[in-house]
């Protein structure tokens, strides 16, 4: 059907009608004459934007989000800090405000069981919280099972800086304590993880930050891979900012091919060790391969890959009913795994269960990734894609998309970057 | 209108339907929630991309036209304009220019 001005309006006040009946005898703990209760589990880039737009849909839905940190530090941006270009303070968050503004009810607590037979959420805490229907938004889950001698104890000493916050500040403590000359390590993971070009703008921003501050310091990239993300566009950001290429180059990047791959850390020392060499870094980071965020794992949500298959209509579980996942937890491919597609998702998420809980069919969705990353202050570059739905799956719009032109306006781009910052905060935390 | 109203009606209207409404049928709201990440939300930007609530529909629709028909060189619009036909642009420049 055509939605023109006179439907909306119309369907507006079939809306408030709606409101109005189902107003009584609403019950917290969900009910289906009244609007609903949605649990959302996690409130970080996808939790934070779902719950918001579920209650700017239908204001009759009750929303809670179960959270344990009562300020939330984004990943995305979090490099910026590590580079020294922001601190800690700009890339957190808080709730209080957001949860009068908006109406929805924050639960600083962790989620430690979903029970789809009686749809009740437990908390560690002790709480026990019904539902109409959840949406699990986790984020990743570090696999310490990979890299021997890599685990949470070691990350104390060796961070991965792979969650915001605490891991964030640890990391660019111990670059500002590095003497010049020392050498940062990052190991990279394989695919697929979160952020897929976040160890590449790190090696760039801390490059930034040694070439001002430390100019003798150097930076190796290993990685479990041999291509990555954005690749051209950084390597020629590199060659015109770092002397990449050069006997000169800041930074070394080591593809899976050239024994690139981690094997095992030696936290003491700040060791890594691959296959045939043993490296010993000044200050390392070590980002391990990663799956859907431990909740997702105990409820049985996740499949063999550690990953939670969706219905990329409704992001609702191939496993369970009446529980939807979004984000980096979501097989959400060609999605990629970024705070931009959690955003995305959360919204057509957010449309369905509003749809679902009035009884009526979900609208076909739209989806857009929008991905910057900074080679220096001043030279931005980015990643796009628009999607939609074909043949019951997320699909590249043919044609859209793509990354910055070789020929780009990379100072714009930087520019546009911060605001993007801004403006993608504004609209999940806002 | 505000961007609540619009989901709702949105939301509503779709869901009369039997089968999923393409985005483009929608209107422009589900495709202009994908925007507000970028624009911000219901395209009040905070930082210097520009706002697009409450412009005309007319300025909205031409400069994504223009941006995928590369008439209008921007930095990554033009490769986001190429994912939406003429009628999802009409409908999304509708939307923000109804939001004040």
């Amino acid at each position: 059907m055509t939605m023109n001005r006179r439907n909306f309006i119309k369907a507006v006040g079939a809306a408030g009608a709606a409101s109005g009946l189902s107003l009584a005898g609403h019950s917290f703990a969900g009910s289906k004459s009244g609007g609903g209760h949605v649990v959302v589990i996690g409130g970080g880039a996808g939790g934070a934007t779902c719950a918001k737009y579920i209650r700017h849909l239908d204001s009759n839905v009750k929303v809670t989000v179960v959270e344990p940190k009562t300020e939330f530090a984004t990943c995305f941006m979090s490099n910026w800090v590590i580079g020294g270009l922001k601190d800690q303070e700009w890339i957190t968050h808080g709730y209080a405000d957001w949860s009068k503004k908006h109406g929805i009810n924050v639960v600083h607590d962790t989620a430690v069981s979903i029970d789809p037979a009686t749809k009740m959420v437990k908390t560690k805490g002790g709480q026990s919280i019904k539902y109409d229907r959840c949406v699990v938004s986790p984020g990743v889950d570090l696999r310490y099972d990979t890299i021997e001698g890599y685990d949470a104890a070691a990350a104390e000493k060796v961070p991965h800086a792979w969650h915001a916050g605490p891991q964030t500040a640890l990391l660019r403590k111990q670059l500002e304590a590095m003497p010049d000359g020392g050498t940062f390590v990052i190991a990279s993971p394989p695919n697929p993880f979160r952020c897929p070009p976040g160890p590449y703008e790190r090696a760039s921003l801390v490059a930034n930050y040694f070439k001002t501050n430390k100019p003798k310091s150097k930076i190796l990239v290993l990685d479990a891979k041999d291509k990555f993300s954005k690749q051209g566009l950084f390597v020629a950001g590199w060659e015109k900012h770092y002397g990449y290429g050069t006997d000169n180059s800041m930074i070394e990047w080591r593809p899976k091919a050239s024994d690139g791959t981690a094997r095992a850390v030696k936290a003491d020392s700040r060791t890594v060790v691959t296959e045939f060499d043993e490296i010993k870094a000044d200050v390392l980071n070590v980002i391990p391969a990663q799956k859907a965020g431990h909740i997702a794992e105990v409820a049985g949500l996740t499949d063999e890959s550690g990953w939670c298959p969706v219905d990329h209509l409704t992001w609702e579980s191939k496993l369970h009913k009446d529980i939807h996942v979004i984000g980096d937890a979501a097989i959400q491919k060609p999605l990629p795994k970024s705070g931009y597609a959690a955003n995305s998702e959360a919204k057509v998420c957010a449309a369905a269960i509003v749809a679902l809980l009035n009884g009526k069919s979900p609208v076909a969705p739209s989806w857009v990734n929008t991905c910057y990353s900074l080679v220096a202050p001043t030279y931005g570059i980015s990643v796009a894609m628009v999607y939609n739905y074909v043949d019951g799956k997320v699909a590249k719009v043919k044609g859209s998309g793509g990354v910055t032109p070789k020929d780009g306006n990379f100072t714009m781009e930087a520019i546009y970057a911060e605001s993007w910052y801004k403006n993608i905060i504004d609209d999940m935390f806002g | 209108m505000t961007t609540r109203k619009v989901l709702a009606a949105m939301a509503i209207a779709g869901l009369a339907a039997s089968q999923p409404v393409s985005a483009a049928d929608a209107g422009g709201a589900i495709i202009a929630a994908q925007c507000n990440g970028c624009h911000g939300f219901e395209g009040a930007s905070k930082g210097v991309v520009p706002a697009l609530n409450g412009k005309p529909a007319l300025l909205l629709s031409q400069a994504m036209k223009d941006f995928k028909s590369g008439a209008r060189k921007g930095t990554i619009m033009n490769r986001i304009a190429k994912g939406y036909t003429d009628g999802e642009m009409d409908n999304v420049a509708q939307y923000y220019s109804g939001i004040k």
